[in-house]
């Protein structure tokens, strides 16, 4: 009877333990997450309340701490003051880049520094602004529209980006048809290549807006804090990360487990808009 | 091709992609609007550049530029900014963060692209994009409330056991330097994992099989052929999971304990450079020397993590030849 | 029987010529792993084997029989199912998800799809040489024959083995002074021998060869071919190729397939003369395909 040379034990061992270890390993990172989420619920659940979205935070530190209705109307308003900014701002650029900045330098360059922002930590961001539009006071000093351009900043790469990729996929067969049509070009822009790849920059949009309207530190310094609410974008405006990051360090149980209660309001609204974006990928024609 | 060199004939009607007269002076229009847009960006990341520069260096004046960011110093009340704490913090937190995530991160990586089965794969990477959508401010509240106490006894016994360790030993704090860098090891991981996983995705199936039909074990393939062609790729992916976790901000102030010391252990209190800009902020706003010490910490900030994102990107270009990848998911 | 108890080494490897040792199984060559001395050869035998794509019926219960030391070609139109077919016989078939295949496949008379049998040891014994030069772009020359050697552990054999292996793949001149530098710093037709002296470093039974020369220009597919006569000394060799010239100079037999179905073995000569089948005559004549 043949017999094969058998694999000895040792390797055996070590293949099943190495992919042992690693199946370990991945079910380790899955599991903050669920951790995470637990947490949130048991914790969070408790405050919520139709009085805790329909009330301001009192600012009292005794007594009725209040709910978060500032915080949502001003995450709102500012992440959405901010998209105003940087969506029609970041497809413009990757327009530019797509559409007319093949294999220039200028392009080259301009993309590396599109690329050079998406590493810069979002304090930094929140410092500028703050330095050329708080320190300066032009317009008051801390204001929601402020906070809005420093979350604009943020959203401007990953706009960028995202949509410089989705613009590359439309088929240049498409556009080229267009002009032998004797279209001008921003017509075949506006006409073709734009409502091609639009489930695709809408995808990139809310993922940018989901990233902007978790962010705590670009707010610190620009629209800063306050309780009441208020829809005066050029006063100080509350938002939810901030009324949270302000109760974790209040050493009360009612101000923390109102922390506990707007940090799930939040990740419910990020995670939707992830949701919504993932949803809106899956119905894109292109890749 | 400029639309002006066309000359439509017309049969009847006009198509609604024609050219007008009109129209004919909106196409140059576009392209000045969109170059400038573009040109715009330039503009910005050198205004913030030198404006960061200008309101920094009162500090670097008082201090000296080696001064500043060596000095192991700081003390808000005698107006003595020597950033050297924060840095150290920075670095001991950021190795934290790379020394537990990365390795996970590439067992992610490896397990979702060569050994789970095929209808794993889509849930569980989502799942592991899903990390990235927490925001910090979210994870500071957990790590603070729930990680940092549930794992206090455990760090006591570790630092007990393994005191004769350097940076080990002494009694633990709640909040600090191993919560931040495991936080931000959690943190990292998303992106870390997602380029990993793109790197080896390009391995060339020619290169598996050659293993394979040599009679290699499933994990002798991935030594052979996976790994060592996803290295340069991998190395970036971990940078840039560094250039992360040095910007990362308010979930390292609120689990960290903003001691402005060095750490004597990884399990005492300790600062960086993003969470005391966070931290001592609205105390600076009247103190021009204290405010000009926070921005001179944010250009150090902002330096390094251009350099560290610089070097990233060397690496992933390097291995993915030029194709463009979006990392998805960045939560601050 | 452990590999890793290897020990005896090659008396004189300079004596062996380009051809490869003619000497078989004698006491001082390392055959104390194997249990069948070379001398008697391996042949391969397919029991009504069919292979499936999900549901896509690719192989149709092929009967075939390859002689020990003989060179067998496969030939047949694209897509007849011939590379499907090899590759059932060293079990790469199954590494393509939704893939299997069905039936036997015996070395000599072990069924290699045996509940027991350990799938790496397979292929092992049945080496594969892939249609484009894979060499294994982060290894040097050394490295890239000397992999399979090293899975298995064995030690200070090695560069004895790896010489042996060059010497026997016609390469071993041409690289001798350059033995740490990358793989793929060769050209097309020597990256194709270093494949092939990474496939015989491991002293497999039977060799497969995917279509090796479809991506080598002529001079190097010529080398490649005398490779393949010297090789059948010492192995049982299966060739796919869609060049039927190439399977008239290297062959012994030649097996026509179609639309995965076996449509003839036969005698090269035969097969390219005066063929059983009415199809395979239109195929060799070239009516189709």
């Amino acid at each position: 009877m043949t017999t094969l040379a058998p694999v000895s034990a040792r390797r055996r061992t070590v293949d099943r333990v190495s992919r042992g270890i690693t199946l370990a390993l991945t079910a380790v990172a899955v599991l903050p997450l669920a951790f995470i989420l637990y947490y949130l619920i048991k914790e969070g659940i408790g405050a919520w309340s139709v009085d805790f979205f329909t009330t301001d935070p009192t600012g009292r530190f005794l007594g009725d701490p209040g709910g978060i209705k500032s915080a949502i109307i001003g995450t709102i308003l500012m992440v959405a003051l901010a998209s105003a900014i940087a969506i029609p701002f970041g497809i413009g650029v990757a327009l530019y880049l797509v559409e007319y900045g093949k294999g220039s330098r200028f392009a080259n360059l301009v993309r590396y520094f599109v690329d050079v922002m998406t590493g810069v930590p979002s304090v930094v961001f929140g410092l500028f602004v703050y330095i050329v539009l708080v320190v300066t006071k032009i317009g008051g000093t801390f204001a929601g529209w402020k906070g809005s351009v420093a979350l604009a900043l943020l959203m401007l790469p990953v706009v960028t980006r995202t949509a410089e990729v989705v613009l590359n996929l439309v088929p240049d067969s498409l556009r080229e048809a267009a002009l032998a049509l004797g279209a001008p070009r921003w017509r075949v822009v506006f006409r073709i290549v734009l409502p091609t790849a639009l489930p695709g920059l809408v995808t990139g949009s809310l993922l940018a807006v989901a990233r902007a309207a978790g962010e705590t530190a670009p707010l610190l310094f620009t629209a800063a804090f306050v309780f009441g609410t208020q829809f005066d974008l050029s006063q100080r405006m509350n938002s939810l990360p901030l009324q949270i990051f302000n109760d974790v360090g209040q050493a009360q149980d009612r101000l923390v487990q109102r922390a506990w209660g707007a940090a799930l309001t939040l990740v419910v609204l990020v995670l939707l808009l992830s949701l919504a974006a993932r949803l809106v990928q899956r119905r894109s024609r292109l890749a | 091709m400029e639309a002006g060199s066309f000359t439509a004939t017309t049969s009847g009607g006009r198509s609604s992609l024609e050219r007008s007269s009109r129209s004919r002076a909106l196409d140059p229009l576009l392209r000045w609007v969109l170059t400038g847009l573009a040109a715009l960006i330039l503009l910005l990341i050198a205004f913030f550049f030198i404006r960061l520069f200008i309101e920094a260096k009162p500090a670097f004046d008082k201090f000296g530029y080696v001064g500043f960011v060596f000095d192991n110093n700081w003390d808000v009340s005698k107006e003595i900014f020597g950033a050297w704490p924060l840095v150290v913090g920075t670095l001991i937190t950021s190795a934290i963060a790379l020394v537990i995530g990365v390795p996970v991160a590439i067992s992610t990586a490896l397990y979702v692209s060569e050994l789970c089965p095929m209808r794993v794969r889509q849930p569980l990477t989502v799942l592991i994009e899903l990390l990235a959508a927490v925001p910090s401010v979210v994870y500071g509240l957990w790590g603070i409330f729930v990680l940092a106490p549930k794992l206090q006894p455990a760090e006591q016994w570790f630092s007990d056991r393994f005191s004769f360790l350097p940076l080990i030993g002494g009694p633990v704090s709640i909040p600090n330097c191993f919560i931040a860098g495991l936080i931000m090891a959690i943190m990292i991981l998303p992106i870390v994992s997602s380029i990993s996983r793109e790197v080896m995705a390009t391995v060339p199936a020619q290169d598996k099989e050659a293993a394979l039909a040599l009679g290699a074990t499933r994990w002798e393939m991935i030594r052979m052929a996976v790994l060592p062609y996803s290295r340069a790729g991998i190395s970036g992916a971990a940078m840039l999971g560094l250039g992360r976790a040095i910007g990362e901000t308010i979930a390292v102030t609120i689990v960290i304990g903003n001691a402005p010391n060095v750490p004597q252990s990884i399990f005492s209190q300790g600062y960086t450079l993003a969470a005391v800009i966070a931290n001592e902020f609205n105390e600076a706003a009247s103190d021009p020397t204290h405010r000009a010490a926070l921005i001179a910490a944010g250009l150090v900030l902002f330096v390094l993590t251009l350099l560290v994102n610089a070097i990233a990107r060397y690496y992933v270009n390097r291995a993915s030849r030029g194709k463009r990848t979006v990392p998805t998911g960045m939560a601050g | 029987m452990n590999p890793d108890d290897l020990t005896a080494a090659p008396t004189e490897p300079r004596e062996m010529t380009e051809a490869g040792p003619t000497t078989q199984a004698g006491a001082s060559s390392p055959a104390a792993h194997e249990p069948s001395p070379r001398a008697q050869g391996h042949a391969i035998t397919l029991r009504k084997l069919s292979a499936f794509y999900g549901e896509t019926h690719a192989v149709k219960e092929v009967n075939l029989d390859y002689a020990a030391n003989r060179v067998t070609a496969m030939i047949g139109p694209s897509g007849c199912g011939k590379s499907t077919l090899v590759r059932c016989i060293n079990r790469m078939h199954e590494e393509i998800p939704g893939a299997r295949a069905t039936g036997e496949v015996r070395l000599d008379d072990l069924d290699l799809y045996d509940d027991g049998v350990d799938v790496v040891s397979v292929r092992r014994a049945v080496g594969m040489v892939f249609q484009k030069p894979n060499p294994f772009p982060t290894m040097s020359i050394y490295d890239n024959v000397a992999a399979g050697l090293r899975l298995s552990g064995t030690r200070g054999d090695t560069r004895e083995r790896v010489e042996q292996s060059l010497r026997g793949a016609g390469l071993w001149e041409e690289v001798k002074d350059r033995l740490n530098q990358p793989g793929i710093g060769l050209s097309g037709g020597q990256q194709q021998r270093l494949c092939i002296a990474r496939t015989i470093a491991v002293e497999p039974e039977v060799i497969l060869m995917d279509e090796p020369c479809s991506a080598l220009d002529p001079i190097a597919t010529l080398k490649i071919e005398e490779l393949i006569h010297d090789l059948k000394q010492r192995y049982t060799i299966v060739i796919v190729t869609h060049n039927m010239q190439q399977a008239a100079r290297v062959a012994d037999t030649t097996a026509f397939m179609l639309a995965g179905e076996m449509i003839e073995h036969a005698a090269t000569d035969k097969m390219f003369s005066t063929p059983d089948d009415s199809r395979t005559e239109e195929y060799v004549t070239g009516k189709f395909g």
